[in-house]
């Protein structure tokens, strides 16, 4: 399990409008093992769906930038200085992606079967009518009753359930040794978001794909990510193993996210704890750490200087200033161990 | 009980008809009530058809058949003075905070647009000091008044329509979906707001949701809907602690919790729905989750179970549970 598969190490992506730069990721760095799920969580603009594109090399430059010094390591290999033909093989051989919106994603004008076909076709020599069988089996194994007949059939002719399997099919089509899975559920409901999960788990167990799942719920998380990357405003706060992050939370932000959403199984009928004020603007992002505006322990350092991460067991990393403390605040729970 | 009831459904129908003899029944047969002061929560999946009955039970459409009191007055035949009165009473908060305002109308405008209508304020004054009231109420402040919408994040539009349905001092909203367009850490922010108003000024809500922890979190009483049916209705903690209907139980089932210690153990007893939602255009004769559904008979293939009352204000329309 120890082998790395992907590294990501300082990454940085600014789009250039006429408001000036948005910063959207500012010096991200993570990597993902053979066979292990990572989850990046985060708000809308937090630049989860921006690091996914980068690691695709979906980034369109201009407007958007990738700053120097970002270096994406795919076995070894940088990412970033892959040529055409390289990159060809690396985007849906390698490594797949699946989208939020599964209708805006596939062509509405092939059918299902051709647009599998043409990831197969790329990668793989073989006949049309073999990778039309091949399309037919891929739907088979993401659930879809009836594959013969429905591999002829139009995005607009699947649910939007089985929209998001047959993108999966596409995704599994040359076996990747990575699937990037950015909100791949949000737009489901939530029976159809537990089957389209479990899919996921299952084929994951079988091929041993390593899977980065990008989303906004916590729920999804839990169920499915042995670690967890938790961003805000472009920067990570936090990051740990799934256990340690729901149980154990070190920063604030995630403490306060953890706080903020109801729970099924808990009696919760008091208010709850809402983190006040919106997240910052990315075009002059906080000079601080960036939760410093709505932190309820926000100190003098916070704004000035941006937090080191600080180090707990299980690698288990938050940066936040208030393990600099001889004392932790009376009213932060959280902050008991491992102050520096 | 039934004297403060302030709004009663009754066998409310609502099909559209879509031509060539196809009919499709977003609300079929539906009946509850709600009484003065709670908050009734109506669950269901994407095209159950919640927010048909939602408009429906405000007259936004017109019924196919069936009865909305309010008040013990039917909504629909309301005329004149009375159906003027009715909307001031009876408010709408819409889901898309981006859809529903007018890009083109100040923020002032857009709150005092109902102050006008119903006239609401004597003069000028005050209804500038009403804006900035139902501003500042919301968490906004008076120098917003004159911006446009485009100025604001989603959270912030979502107060400034939660301002407006506020504005005529309604007695009932329905609320579609309020925060489904909004962030964690915002819904929060919102849900804890709309909590308040209703203990301050002693709303009565319909929340329509699809996310039903929040339901849980906010609702006295929980209806859940399944293609134009309510297939249950009790109070909240009783439909969390023992939902009866089949389709409650895999709903509920479904829901993840933050929580990975107890997702490892619900991973074994979880129910799992096959399948999909069938179309509610010319729906299966008798209990419609009856293709989904692991107990079904033959009986329920056939006949469409009613609503029965199960004792303690709760009730299921399921054979299997009725026997």
């Amino acid at each position: 399990m120890s082998e790395k598969l992907l590294e990501i190490k300082d990454l940085a992506v600014s789009y250039h409008g006429y408001a000036g730069e948005v910063q959207s990721v500012r010096r991200v760095s993570f990597d993902v093992e053979k066979g292990e799920t990572v989850a990046i969580v985060g708000e809308s603009g937090c630049g989860k769906s921006v690091t996914a594109k980068a690691i695709m090399r979906l980034i369109k430059t201009p407007p958007a930038e990738i700053k120097d010094g970002s270096r994406i390591l795919f076995k070894g290999e940088d990412v970033l200085k892959f040529d055409d033909r390289r990159l060809r093989e690396y985007r849906g051989g390698e490594v797949a992606i699946i989208f939020q919106d599964a209708l805006a994603a596939l062509n509405p004008t092939m059918t299902a079967g051709k647009q599998i076909a043409e990831n197969i076709l790329h990668h793989v020599k073989m006949t049309k009518k073999e990778a039309m069988a091949q399309a037919v089996e891929l739907l088979r194994m993401v659930g879809i009753p009836q594959p013969e007949q429905r591999v002829k059939q139009y995005p607009h002719e699947f649910s939007g359930g089985m929209r998001q399997r047959v993108m999966i099919a596409i995704a599994f089509a040359c076996n990747p040794q990575l699937l990037i899975a950015d909100e791949p559920t949000t737009a489901l409901d939530v029976t159809i978001q537990s089957q389209i999960i479990d899919l996921i788990k299952k084929l994951q167990q079988e091929k041993g794909t390593s899977v980065i799942m990008i989303t906004h719920d916590l729920g999804v998380v839990a169920n499915i990510a042995h670690r967890i990357v938790v961003m805000y405003s472009g920067k990570i706060v936090e990051r740990g193993c799934s256990m340690d992050l729901f149980h154990h939370p070190k920063h604030p932000y995630t403490n306060a996210l953890l706080e903020a959403v109801p729970r099924l199984d808990l009696n919760n009928k008091q208010v709850l704890a809402s983190i006040e004020g919106t997240p910052p603007d990315l075009l002059n992002p906080p000079k601080g750490c960036p939760f410093s505006t709505r932190c309820r322990y926000c100190m003098e350092i916070c704004c000035r200087e941006q937090p080191p991460a600080v180090s707990f067991e299980n690698n288990h990393e938050a940066s936040c200033w208030l393990y600099f403390l001889k004392e932790a605040p009376a009213d932060a729970p959280f902050v008991k161990e491992g102050r520096v | 009980m039934s004297d403060n009831v302030i709004l009663e459904v009754k066998n409310l129908k609502k099909h559209f008809d879509l031509g060539h003899g196809r009919v499709l029944k977003a609300v079929d047969d539906v009946s509850f009530t709600i009484r003065e002061g709670e908050t009734l929560g109506l669950v269901g999946e994407s095209g159950c058809g919640k927010t048909t009955c939602g408009r429906t039970c405000l007259g936004m459409y017109k019924k196919t058949s069936g009865q909305v009191l309010y008040k013990g007055k039917d909504v629909h035949a309301l005329k004149g003075a009375e159906l003027f009165a009715f909307k001031k009473d009876a408010q709408l908060i819409f889901q898309d905070p981006y859809a529903s305002l007018d890009p083109r109308m100040t923020v002032s405008d857009i709150i005092a647009e109902g102050i006008d209508v119903h006239h609401l304020a004597k003069d000028h004054g005050e209804r500038t000091e009403r804006i900035y009231g139902l501003l500042n109420l919301v968490g906004l402040n008076k120098e917003h008044a004159n911006r446009f919408i485009h100025e604001f994040s989603g959270g912030q539009r979502q107060r400034i329509g939660i301002a407006r349905a506020l504005a005529v001092q309604p007695k009932m909203l329905v609320l579609d979906e309020p925060i489904s367009a909004l962030d964690v850490s915002i819904q929060a922010q919102v849900v804890n707001m709309l909590i308040g108003f209703q203990q301050e000024l002693g709303l009565t809500y319909l929340f329509i949701a699809h996310d039903l922890s929040m339901v849980k979190h906010a609702s006295d009483r929980v209806a859940v809907m399944y293609l134009g049916n309510i297939v249950e209705i009790t109070r909240s903690e009783e439909l969390y602690s023992h939902p009866l209907h089949p389709y409650t139980q895999a709903l509920l089932s479904a829901i993840p919790i933050p929580d990975p210690v107890i997702e490892k153990q619900r991973e074994n007893t979880r129910i799992r729905l096959e399948g999909e939602v069938p179309s509610p255009i010319n729906p299966p004769a008798g209990c419609k989750f009856a293709g989904r559904c692991r107990y079904a008979t033959d009986r329920c293939r056939q006949e469409t179970p009613k609503l029965v009352d199960v004792g303690s204000d709760h009730h299921v329309a399921c054979f299997t549970v009725n026997r």
